[in-house]
């Protein structure tokens, strides 16, 4: 479904990404894992269009490298940013709203079923986004994202902050998701989480995938979660 | 009690007309990063319009036409120069909106000449509204309040109630974020700088009429709509509406009082007043009144 290959990318002068290449199949949970600054984030961005960069990306067989953020998002790749990137003057419903890219198209989700899975959102329905609690924030990004209706949702440092209640909800979000059939390509620092739910796993180190594998090889290879992973 | 009623809705009609033009100023900085030295330039144009119009088919076509015109002027400098020079940072645009007031300046010059053009309010709204006291006060005046007045409310709707007005709302902090949910953000820069130009156009009609309509307009209400928007805060709506009907206030009542300290009368000061009140307001508040960011 998502084909990266030989992904490069630049700040200014300082070379971010060396060639990365990655790929996402069919419903399949995926995680890119890594320290801090080593261009996970950077990664998700340039696949979106929100970084300058050069390579080949690949979605369902169409190139999206030189696409404006906006046109990739159409072509059905959704991104959630980190940092709970809501719109805090708005009401949690008027997010929601902003999530859909037309007013005509009903996609797989609707704001009922937001609400069923996080019925706290559904209490503050009519509240500034801005008041919310921080899971309650991340909760809504990710809900926004999901309203566009997106097949592959890349999301970055969910759980980040978040206290273990919470980041067990956003787990079983991950579920629903692809129990819909979306394909997931997570940003993580917490290995565990990752090694509970994806089927494969990427490990980035100094802007290049240093290790590819299965939840089961990098149980056994500690010397890469000693390299790459652990502080 | 008769000069304060009179001059009081004096200042709010002037005072709303200021706003008028400096809403669109202050959503194209905090939407763009732009501050755009053209802005008046729309507000003259307008002005201009509504004169060649209303000589031809009268001055009620005037108030619709002349407003898109500056408005579709608007969306062509956005996609064909600002965007373009957007590449090259905040000093390229600067220069170019700079570039661009003295650019329709010259135009302004070469078709109608360097003089003022016979603009005048239409007959049907000359003439006396009510009586305060002894005092008339003009029809025109009320029609310019009551534009002013719908466009406020319209703008308000837009940007509350519509999709589009909550996609502009969201860009307001966050554009990436609303790009990359699916929306075609650089659009909606083009309908925004498009929108508040035909606003400085629609202050325009209502405006050069009630006043002078001559090519240094734009130079002479340029600078007053900028300390709004400082005064205000940088992105505020609310703070440009406050700054605007106090400036508006300010000026109305200072040119009409003749109370004197040390020889200079209040109305010769008034000219300064605005300015006075910026410098003060930089180094005591300097996000201005309702303004969430610094400087």
């Amino acid at each position: 479904m998502l084909e990266v290959r030989d992904l490069n990318a630049y700040y200014g002068k300082s070379h971010i990404l060396h060639g990365v290449h990655l790929s996402v199949g069919d419903g399949e949970i995926v995680s890119l894992l890594g320290r801090n600054g080593v261009g996970r984030s950077t990664t998700i961005k340039s696949i979106m269009g929100m970084v300058e960069c050069s390579g080949s990306v690949k979605f369902k067989g169409e190139e999206m490298v030189g696409l404006k953020a906006y046109r990739v998002a159409h072509k059905g790749l959704g991104y959630v940013p980190e940092n709970r990137d809501i719109f805090p003057t708005l009401t949690v419903r008027q997010n929601l709203l902003l999530g859909r890219k037309s007013t005509r198209k009903t996609g797989r989700w609707k704001d009922e079923d937001m609400f069923e899975l996080f019925p706290r959102l559904k209490e503050r329905a009519d509240t500034q986004a801005g008041v919310l609690s921080g899971g309650e924030q991340q909760m809504l990004t990710l809900c926004r994202t999901l309203m566009g209706d997106p097949e592959l949702v890349m999301i970055d440092e969910p759980t980040e902050g978040l206290a273990p209640k919470i980041v067990e909800q956003v787990a079983g979000l991950f579920e629903e998701i692809k129990k819909r059939g979306i394909s997931i390509l997570l940003v993580e620092q917490k290995l565990a989480i990752a090694l509970d739910i994806s089927e494969r796993l990427y490990v980035m180190g100094h802007g290049q995938i240093v290790f590819e594998g299965t939840p089961r090889d990098m149980r056994e290879n500690a010397a890469v979660r000693k390299e790459w992973l652990e502080v | 009690m008769e000069f304060l009623l009179v001059q009081t809705l004096n200042g709010i009609s002037y005072g709303l007309l200021l706003f008028m033009l400096s809403s669109g100023l202050t959503l194209v900085f905090s939407l763009m990063g732009v501050l755009n030295f053209a802005h008046a330039s729309f507000y003259m144009l307008g002005a201009y319009f509504a004169y060649q119009v209303s000589t031809t088919i009268g001055f009620w076509p005037a108030l619709a036409i002349a407003p898109v015109l500056v408005g579709a002027i608007g969306m062509l400098v956005e996609r064909w120069g600002l965007r373009t020079v957007h590449r090259y940072g905040h000093v390229a645009e600067l220069l170019f909106t700079f570039g661009l007031a003295y650019l329709i300046e010259e135009a302004v010059h070469l078709v109608w000449g360097r003089s003022s053009v016979e603009y005048r309010v239409p007959p049907d709204l000359d003439g006396p509204l009510f009586t305060i006291f002894t005092s008339q006060y003009p029809i025109y005046r009320g029609f310019m309040m009551l534009v002013s007045v719908a466009m406020l409310v319209s703008i308000w709707l837009v940007l509350t109630r519509t999709r589009i007005g909550l996609v502009i709302q969201a860009a307001l902090t966050h554009p990436q974020t609303v790009e990359a949910l699916g929306h075609n953000v650089p659009r909606v820069f083009m309908l925004v700088f498009g929108g508040g130009a035909a606003l400085a156009g629609l202050a325009g009609v209502i405006g050069g009429n009630a006043f002078v309509t001559e090519p240094g307009m734009a130079a002479a209400v340029g600078p007053i709509i900028f300390v709004i928007v400082v005064v205000g805060g940088m992105g505020s709506l609310a703070g440009a509406f406050i700054a605007s009907l106090l400036i508006g206030c300010m000026q109305t009542f200072a040119v009409s009082l003749d109370w004197s300290l040390a020889g200079i009368t209040i109305a010769q000061a008034a000219p300064v007043l605005p300015y006075l009140l910026m410098v003060l307001l930089l180094i005591f508040r300097p996000k201005g009144l309702m303004g969430t960011r610094e400087g």
